[in-house]
């Protein structure tokens, strides 16, 4: 390469790169630069506040599964996920399904299933709450007085504080927040499908459902996906919602709410960054081959 | 068979979504007295503005302090972001893609994974516990979804037009005020609104790198919440819960149409 293109090529590149460089370095530092630290605090050892950072070779790490609250917090963060993310897409698709052919009031309807997703979870948590209050009959309010008093008391039950499957309650909350959201994704994706593919479909004798079943719900799928990324990642992050329903009870722990009890409660820094480097793996291992992946189909488009 | 079926089904769903909506409303408009366990569902006997005075009385410095970190970060995001969608979309340089992917994955971190050093780092700024610390969090992690957003539609404004004024002479700034900035009125209102509402519903940053003089409403809504050692005083929980939604609330009604498309860029290919 000679000598003259390099240099128009670089007088060329240089000024977007020094008009974007404050942002690539407050990225780089505050993004890659912090994740490496927090990786050091989480290998320091440094269990209390005014020890100084040693190497423990990646023990907390182990050990962490040893402490009486971890292998719980890690599978009330799976069974949210579970109930969450399956149930926000299984509305959201419901929803948008019931809308695709078009209704009368449609922006009424769309306005009310996304207006939960403008509230912050901690206003939300305020009312359900409420809702999910577990009291006894005479004391209780929310979902279970009505229960009772429409005679259905077999349902009313302890919501979020039951032992067993009260995380599956606390992602009641989420799913009203966030179908809306997946409701409006997929209804772009209904409406993305081409009219002429829908009536190919019919003319070659296709009822309505197989016209769903093999023309339009095929090409839904990177709807799924991005829906699926985006629950995936605001699920292993739930914090806000737990802490404001919950607070830091044992038994809706979860690792996020987990990071913040070990700095502020237990002011042990390594294991909070041990648990903070986990979530970071567990959201990277969902996210990073979605990105390369649309970065990558976008430039061959 | 369906024509009746589909609406019916809608209109079902909006009433479940709509409950939550019924409890706050009505619950804040009922005296302390009423709004126990004994008529929690029912409308109120006498009205009373009680939960709202109380809440906004509680929750005044918050939502002084939410306006100020809402408001500058999301104004500073946007610059940003349209500067770096700008160069990103139309001035690329050699790694472009590798950095924008890069910024991308800063959009899917969870804050958790560097909020301990970050306090730290903020106590050596002297920005630990201030609103400047915090608008500086937000902006700095909001980097990511602004430039996305801007890059997406700086993407859709013909090639041409920037490639004329190069011609021209006019360098890279010239570019952007003359012909980039005076397109960018839609995107500026997506990213606006889209930040605006994040930065006002934080509650994460808030706790970790806030003190009670910069603590944002949702701080100090829930906080609210109490101890259960009184009886919880449902009227005023309700009534803040509200009121620190009014501003989110108000731009999605009046804004609704941006909002949309904020939430779709959030889906990078929407």
């Amino acid at each position: 390469m000679s000598p003259a293109p390099a240099r128009r090529r670089l007088r060329k590149s240089l000024p977007g790169l020094l008009l974007v460089s404050p942002s690539i370095l407050a990225v780089g530092l505050f993004v890659y630069g912090l994740i490496f630290w927090n990786t050091r605090v989480a290998v320091s050892g440094r269990h209390d506040e005014v020890s100084p950072y040693g190497f423990d070779k990646g023990r907390d790490f182990v050990d962490l599964w040893h402490q009486p609250s971890w292998p719980g917090a890690v599978r009330h963060a799976l069974l949210f996920t579970a109930v969450f993310v399956g149930g926000a897409l299984l509305l959201g698709a419901f929803l948008a399904f019931l809308m695709d052919k078009g209704i009368r009031g449609e922006a009424g309807f769309r306005a009310v299933y996304l207006f939960p997703m403008a509230i912050s979870f901690i206003a939300s948590g305020v009312v359900w709450r409420w809702l999910m209050n577990p009291a006894p009959p005479e004391r209780a309010v929310g979902l279970n007085q009505l229960f009772h008093k429409a005679g259905l008391g077999a349902l009313a039950n302890d919501w979020w504080q039951d032992p067993g499957w009260g995380m599956a309650a606390m992602a009641l909350p989420a799913i009203w927040q966030m179908s809306g959201y997946v409701m409006a994704l997929y209804l772009a994706g209904f409406r993305g499908v081409p009219e002429e593919l829908r009536e190919a479909a019919r003319v070659d004798g296709a009822s309505e459902w197989q016209v769903y079943r093999y023309v339009v719900f095929p090409r839904l799928r990177p709807v799924t996906l991005s829906a699926l990324i985006i629950l995936g990642h605001i699920s292993l992050k739930v914090f806000d919602l737990i802490m404001a329903i919950a607070g830091k009870q044992i038994i809706t722990y979860v690792p996020a709410v987990a990071t913040y009890v070990e700095v502020f409660d237990r002011h042990d820094p390594a294991n909070g960054a041990t648990i903070a480097t986990y979530l970071l793996v567990a959201v990277a291992v969902l996210v990073v081959p979605y990105l390369v992946w649309s970065v990558r189909t976008e430039r061959v488009r | 068979m369906t024509r009746v079926l589909r609406p019916a089904l809608l209109l079902l769903f909006a009433v479940l979504f709509l409950i939550p909506v019924y409890v706050l409303v009505v619950t804040s408009l009922k005296p302390f007295a009423e709004a126990g366990p004994q008529q929690a569902w029912s409308l109120p006997a006498h009205w009373s503005l009680a939960g709202w005075r109380s809440a906004w009385t509680t929750l005044r410095p918050g939502l002084v302090n939410s306006v100020k970190i809402a408001v500058t970060g999301s104004l500073l995001s946007a610059v940003l972001g349209s500067l770096n969608g700008y160069v990103l979309a139309k001035w690329r340089f050699p790694g472009a893609d590798a950095v924008f992917t890069l910024f991308l994955f800063g959009m899917f971190i969870p804050y958790q994974a560097v909020m301990i050093p970050l306090a730290g780092l903020l106590t050596h700024l002297e920005l630990a516990g201030t609103i400047r610390g915090l608008v500086l969090a937000h902006v700095v992690y909001g980097i990511p979804i602004c430039t996305l957003i801007f890059r997406n539609y700086y993407v859709t404004v013909p090639d041409e037009l920037v490639e004329a004024a190069r011609v021209d002479g006019a360098g890279i700034l010239r570019t952007y005020a003359w012909i980039v900035l005076p397109l960018s009125g839609p995107a500026f209102a997506v990213t606006l609104i889209w930040q605006f509402t994040s930065l006002w519903n934080d509650f994460l940053f808030a706790v970790f790198l806030g003190a009670p003089d910069s603590w944002p409403v949702t701080v100090l809504l829930n906080n609210t919440a109490g101890s259960g050692a009184v009886a919880v005083q449902y009227d005023q929980q309700m009534a803040s819960a509200l009121l620190a939604s009014l501003p989110t609330l108000l731009v999605y009604l009046l804004l609704g149409r941006f909002f949309m498309r904020g939430l779709m860029a959030g889906a990078l290919k929407g």
